[in-house]
């Protein structure tokens, strides 16, 4: 199946993040195409290469890279949700890049299902 | 990107204290924008978004209540409004900014399994 998912909270504040990452893991290892993971609202923050948790945690963000480069997972952050929140192209963790919301909007129509993870 | 699927937005969050609503709002338009088939949602706290008469200058938040009136422009005319979310917050269908259709719970449940794609913010 071609899954889409949407990660709609920030990174260590909140759970769905590393939901959000576990289950994209989990699909993949079951044969299941993450086509595109779109970071809206305080998801926008899961892509700040500024991000530098304790050394005895996990690493959100290089997690998410990691994923993207093993997996061609597209990961799209929302641009006017990105600019709120002071992300820009500068501060871009590698295989994330900033787009519109029409990405979102795409997802939904070219994705089998589109998950939602968030409050 | 000729394909049209149904999209439900389901918003469920009172207007201001976050930026759920604001930024679903935006979602909201973009989508209609792709000229998919769009209806709008609103349950729980959500139902505050359309109250009439909202006013932020006390927040300093910008009022967006507005916008919800400019979405007939996008072609978006499917607002359903959960009745039971009114009637535990004491509102009714005249304290909408916009015309809606109130469902029940059940009737709201039964809609949302026709949708293809569902975004709850």
């Amino acid at each position: 199946m071609k899954l889409g998912i949407v990660v709609n909270e920030g990174p260590y504040q909140h759970q769905s993040s590393d939901t959000a990452y576990l289950f994209a893991k989990a699909a993949i290892a079951k044969g299941h195409e993450v086509w595109r993971v779109f970071f809206y609202h305080d998801g926008v923050n899961n892509s700040s290469k500024l991000t530098e948790p304790p050394q005895d945690d996990r690493h959100i963000v290089n997690r998410w890279s990691k994923l993207a480069e093993e997996h061609k997972v597209d990961l799209v952050v929302c641009v006017a949700a990105a600019l709120r929140r002071g992300i820009k192209d500068e501060n871009l963790a590698q295989g994330f890049r900033i787009s519109g919301l029409g990405q979102l909007t795409e997802a939904g129509i070219k994705c089998d299902r589109l998950i939602t993870f968030g409050d | 990107m000729s394909e049209i699927k149904k999209f439900m937005f389901v918003n469920r969050k009172a207007p201001y204290g976050t930026i759920y609503a604001l930024e679903s709002l935006e979602v909201v338009l973009i989508t209609a924008a792709f000229d998919q088939d769009v209806s709008l949602a609103f349950v729980d706290d959500g139902v505050y978004q359309l109250k009439k008469g909202q006013q932020t200058k006390g927040i300093e938040t910008k009022n967006f209540s507005p916008t919800y009136r400019a979405l007939e422009d996008y072609d978006v005319e499917k607002l359903y409004v959960m009745k039971e979310s009114l009637d535990a917050r004491g509102l009714s269908e005249d304290d909408m900014v916009v015309p809606v259709t109130v469902l029940s719970g059940a009737e709201m449940g039964a809609l949302m399994d026709q949708q293809d794609v569902v975004l709850s913010f």
